[in-house]
């Protein structure tokens, strides 16, 4: 990468938009090159600056109480709309109602168990952190950042493990969603192919044994232990992904 | 009893986006009170609205509510400050590379970082607050702005650079202040 190119891309690498990759060539770059990483602390100083000044304003409480007082007089005085959403719900609702309960039998009856469905889930989720310029929200190596990252973001605090000298370095953690929650997704790297481990806190204390699937060609393993769910999924095959789960553990 | 649902469905989602709300509001209105008014108008608005949201990220929703309430306002007050059509040739500024504004950046301070903020076109204070206040990724803040990815990247690097040279030139040591 030339520094034209840094330009053009210095905001969205400032703001941790970009690929791995792409990150990596201008972390090399920046290393070299003093105008380009002079210019990329420029754009960090500003950030902070911004970040740290108390800009932001934080609704009054009068204007709480304002809003939500008008909010039940609002729903009464407007029985009609425009487009007629108010009709729409007094036939959508029922119609939706009934839609979803003919879903809810046809998908215990003929559907995918929750398991296979769980696994469909994190197999996309992990096709697409790779396709978007969206594989980590924090780049780091270093588990005492990326731990610390998730505070305030979930519930929860997921257990983070570098493993590079086990031959799986960290690459960083992303927030994600499966099954309608937000979840946890560490992102480590084996050679050329990434593992997402999904982690999150299990509704059933029950710990399940660990089990492996396959879907769309990615190889899964997931098990639950002191109360969190564990999924990992790579295109790693699966004696490799054995060897990561083990090493998670 | 679906009112009341409705209610308690838009109090848990909804409501809890209230300081955001008021926040991007009183940003682009650079005015408390407008601010105010604006920003009741947009919960009101949402809550009508309320059962077309399908879910996913309640803030950016109702955000960009807000904002369109706002552009909407901004239209009927304030029409001139929503026309200006900045040129890229014409107004951007020369690269400040090789400027040390890391050490003049520390020394600037709250009014002086807040006036500089005040002072830029509103689509690029939209598009700060939206990023640096409220953290927003790019991808969202195009969606809820309606404009490509693209726009919201040149947006962002026009304002930044505008930011840092407002900042950098007022804190210049011998330029009057």
């Amino acid at each position: 990468m030339n520094c034209q190119e840094i330009e053009a891309l210095k905001h969205a690498y400032a703001d941790r938009e970009l690929d791995l990759v792409r990150t990596t060539e201008i972390e090399r770059h920046l290393s070299d090159c003093r105008a380009c990483s002079q210019a990329y602390e420029n754009i960090r100083a500003l950030s902070s600056a911004l970040k740290s000044s108390d800009l932001y304003f934080k609704a009054p409480a009068h204007l709480k109480t304002r809003i939500r007082a008008s909010l039940p007089d609002e729903a009464r005085s407007s029985p009609t709309q425009p487009f007629g959403w108010r009709q729409w719900l007094n036939w959508g609702i029922p119609i939706a109602g009934t839609a979803l309960i003919a879903f809810l039998i046809a998908t215990s009856v003929i559907g995918p168990s929750a398991e296979e469905r769980l696994t469909q889930e994190v197999t996309a989720n992990h096709v697409r952190s790779l396709m978007a310029t969206h594989l980590t929200d924090v780049t780091s190596s270093d588990q005492h950042t990326v731990k610390p990252w998730f505070d305030g973001k979930i519930d929860f605090a997921p257990p983070v493990k570098d493993l590079a000298t086990q031959g799986f370095p960290l690459v960083g953690g992303r927030l994600d969603y499966l099954q309608g929650r937000p979840v946890s997704a560490l992102v480590y790297q084996r050679h050329k192919h990434f593992v997402n481990l999904f982690i999150w806190p299990a509704t059933r204390s029950s710990s399940t044994t660990e089990r492996a699937a396959v879907c769309q060609g990615y190889n899964l393993i997931h098990w639950n232990e002191s109360g969190m769910n564990f999924w990992a999924v790579s295109d790693l095959n699966p004696a490799e992904l054995r060897e990561f789960a083990e090493q998670i553990k | 009893m679906e009112e009341q649902n409705k209610q308690a469905r838009f109090e848990e989602t909804i409501m809890p986006h209230l300081d955001a709300a008021y926040n991007l509001a009183r940003w682009l209105t650079r005015n408390e009170h407008d601010a105010e008014d604006v920003a009741q108008d947009a919960v009101l608005r949402a809550f009508k609205f309320f059962d077309g949201f399908r879910g996913g990220n309640s803030r950016a929703w109702l955000l960009s509510i807000v904002r369109n309430t706002t552009y909407t306002w901004l239209q009927k007050n304030r029409k001139h400050e929503i026309t200006t059509v900045f040129s890229e040739e014409k107004h951007d500024v020369e690269d400040l590379a090789s400027n040390p504004e890391v050490l003049l950046l520390k020394t600037a301070d709250h009014q002086e970082i807040m006036r500089a903020v005040e002072q830029l076109p509103v689509e690029f204070r939209e598009v700060i607050i939206l990023r640096e206040l409220e953290g927003m990724s790019y991808k969202e803040i195009a969606e809820m702005s309606d404009v490509p990815l693209g726009t919201v990247m040149s947006r962002l690097a026009r304002a930044r650079k505008q930011l840092q040279r407002s900042l950098g030139q007022r804190l210049q040591p011998g330029v009057s202040e």
